[in-house]
């Protein structure tokens, strides 16, 4: 009984996690048609901003940082997009290539920024003791986590579905050249979508870095799970995103718990399987 | 007889590629040209942390040598292998070819060196290795390798022995990465604590990119104490969530020689102490040289150096006794290579030798970490003198078993 509890709760805070890295990326795929490659190593400079902020300044608290973190990794992918992505507009491979270049010099100015070890992001101090339920003993901090997603993604859905903003987006993403030609500026919502993306995931790994550290390759480590919860959903859709994380949480805590040998896999064969019966995705539209 | 120019020109072209081609047919033993060494480091990507400290440690020791080895100025060429098997090959093949290197330190991974080992024997280029991988010099050793460090296993057979005699720990929980470097530490560590009566109840390997330790860490079962085969960060974010956990309570936690390097300890607090290693090296270790070693590394470079730092200082002072033996000649690479076996150096390390089989016998540390001026250390409590790599096993019987791997020697006493 103790096992099933303690793996689903480490399910519920993993999908929380993957659902602050890859709704960003569900985003910007579904308005952008744009595999945006450079989204790990955004969510590695929130970790990294997290774990020096917190360091040198303390007192320094972690939701403060995850907004601060948020707006400056927003701004890093403001500038990005403007300046580079959007003199490819035609170019969609050439998005793609120029996506993996930047995560390499991001990955790479990390290093040399603040060296190759791994560096703990601290646990808040008032979450550090863990939550005694029922005789079994779970890190507080990941139940706060899951708190967490639920509620950007609550705040993520009244973006989207009720306000003018989001209509414009879902607009864009239904058909782009039809939203152009009634007068949505669909090129600065680019920027913008794309803003916002880069700061939630941003965000996101500030969230996320007391589970995870922040390590050289910790871009590389993410950036495959924010794929696979993408694929599996369905491409921009947010309810997509937040499903397929819980699934994904679920499936590698107790496929990895269950069955040690089939670690390498059990991320993948969901995704195979929605690939193969349902290529939207479990929430994808099929696009005219 | 009048030369023209082009055969002139041609001639010199010929006798540069002479060189280049065959740098063992210089008949200038003693020429004043420097002594081209190359350094295989991970300078960048997830290992950059070792690589970075096996540049820094290995410069700093020409330095304070003023780039001379035995009379003979030292050229350090340093190439970035990114920790790719494919990138260290090519480097590799750069090294010999282009820089005509004499010879090679490094590479830091096992697959890294695998990649290499063949291509440099051929080549017979003098090679100092710091990867652990067990047949390197065991079932597939080569004439032109050494390692200065230890085999996977080598540092866990006394922790394993320490476990059971000293700690009375009956069972115990192996984790580690799913590759070989975990696969052979967590099986000599078995191998050595099985035959002492204790019992290895459960052995977990994860991924390399494991995004969650959580559902590890939810899996331990009760036991004495965790064996942590890790290295690098994975280990360390494992023991992070296994803290949070609560269970450092329950159980004890110890690890083998990368488990707490120096380089892990300095990014962790206090929930480290207590933590029992094992290694062959300690900043803290007290040796003349390493008491001038350590202090002027940490000085220079605000931290305490490791089990990467001491990788390549190591080697710096084998090559260095070697090539006194025979006078700084480099040109010779089988005098040299010979020298260097037989080299029997005094290191930061204590005085290692190396077996037939090109593989250091030197003394493992248990270390314990502590807290001194403010940081955390890596105490050494208790010293194996001369450990080798077949610990106290029959040398002919170990070769003739299966290298150590993953399901070898099978685990008898798992817990369901």
């Amino acid at each position: 009984m103790q096992f099933w509890i303690i793996q689903g709760l480490n399910s519920l805070s993993l999908g929380g996690l993957l659902f602050l890295l890859s709704s960003g990326f569900s985003l910007i795929f579904g308005l952008m048609r744009l595999a945006n490659l450079t989204h790990g190593a955004f969510f590695m400079l929130g970790t990294y901003f997290a774990a020096v902020a917190l360091r040198s300044y303390e007192g320094l608290n972690i939701w403060v940082t995850a907004i601060g973190a948020g707006l400056i990794v927003a701004a890093i992918g403001g500038l990005f997009e403007r300046l580079v992505l959007a003199r490819l507009r035609t170019n969609p491979l050439g998005q793609v290539l120029v996506t993996l270049g930047m995560s390499f010099i991001i990955s790479d100015a990390c290093l040399m920024l603040w060296g190759g070890d791994s560096i703990p992001v601290p646990t808040p101090q008032s979450l550090q003791a863990p939550t005694r339920l029922f005789g079994f003993v779970f890190p507080t901090y990941r139940l706060v986590l899951v708190g967490c997603a639920a509620g950007a993604a609550i705040v993520l859905y009244v973006l989207m579905e009720r306000t003018r903003l989001g209509a414009m987006i879902r607009a864009g993403v239904d058909d782009g050249q039809m939203a152009r030609a009634v007068g949505i500026p669909v090129s600065r919502l680019f920027t913008l979508v794309f803003c916002l993306g880069a700061g939630i995931a941003g965000a996101g790994g500030v969230l996320g870095g007391p589970i995870l550290s922040a390590y050289p390759g910790l871009d590389a480590d993410m950036l495959p799970l924010a794929l696979i919860v993408v694929i599996l959903g369905g491409i921009g859709s947010l309810l997509g995103a937040f499903i397929g994380s819980f699934i994904i949480g679920f499936v590698y805590t107790f496929g990895t718990a269950l069955f040690p040998e089939l670690a390498y896999i059990i991320l993948f064969l969901p995704m195979i399987f929605v690939i193969a019966f349902r290529p939207q995705g479990l929430f994808g539209r099929v696009l005219a | 007889m009048k030369i023209s120019r082009r055969q002139f020109v041609g001639g010199i072209a010929g006798a540069g590629i002479a060189n280049v081609t065959a740098p063992s047919l210089s008949f200038a033993a003693q020429s004043n040209d420097p002594i081209r060494v190359g350094l295989l480091a991970a300078k960048t990507g997830p290992l950059a942390s070792g690589g970075i400290d096996m540049d820094l440690s290995l410069t700093m020791f020409l330095k304070e040598r003023e780039n001379t080895l035995a009379g003979r100025k030292v050229d350090l060429i340093v190439a970035d292998t990114a920790g790719v098997p494919a990138t260290a090959r090519t480097k590799a093949q750069e090294l010999v070819e282009k820089n005509n290197v004499h010879c090679i330190i490094g590479p830091l991974a096992a697959f890294e060196a695998l990649a290499i080992a063949d291509y440099l024997t051929e080549k017979e280029i003098p090679t100092l290795g710091v990867a652990a991988a067990e047949d390197m010099t065991q079932r597939h050793p080569s004439p032109w390798f050494v390692r200065l460090t230890s085999t996977s296993a080598q540092c866990a057979y006394p922790l394993a022995e320490y476990s059971a005699k000293e700690l009375n720990y009956k069972k115990i929980v192996t984790i580690a990465d799913d590759f070989a470097y975990g696969h052979e530490m967590c099986a000599g560590f078995q191998r050595a604590f099985e035959d002492n009566g204790g019992k290895i109840i459960q052995k977990i390997f994860t991924p390399l990119a494991t995004p969650d330790y959580g559902s590890y860490v939810a899996q331990v079962k009760a036991a004495d104490a965790i064996f942590l085969g890790t290295a690098g960060s994975n280990g360390f974010r494992f023991l992070r969530q296994f803290i949070e956990y609560g269970l450092k309570d329950k159980m004890a936690v110890i690890g083998g020689m990368t488990a707490l390097d120096e380089s892990v300890l300095r990014n962790m607090g206090d929930e480290a102490l207590g933590i029992l290693t094992t290694s062959w090296y300690s900043a803290e270790l007290d040796n003349p040289l390493n008491k001038s070693f350590a202090p002027a590394f940490r000085k220079q470079f605000k931290y305490d150096p490791g089990f990467y730092a001491a990788s390549t200082y190591v080697s710096g002072e084998v090559l260095e006794a070697a090539l006194k033996a025979t006078k700084g000649n480099v040109e010779d690479k089988k005098a040299l290579m010979t020298a260097i076996r037989g080299s029997d150096a005094e290191t930061v390390r204590g005085l290692i030798k190396f077996d037939e089989f090109g593989n250091a016998i030197g003394n493992v540390y248990i270390r314990k970490v502590s807290k001194i001026d403010g940081r955390l250390v890596n105490s050494v409590i208790k010293t194996y003198p001369d450990v080798t790599q077949f610990w106290t096993y029959d040398k002919a019987a170990f070769l003739k078993n299966p290298v150590y791997s993953r399901d070898y020697p099978p685990a008898k006493n798992l817990e369901p």
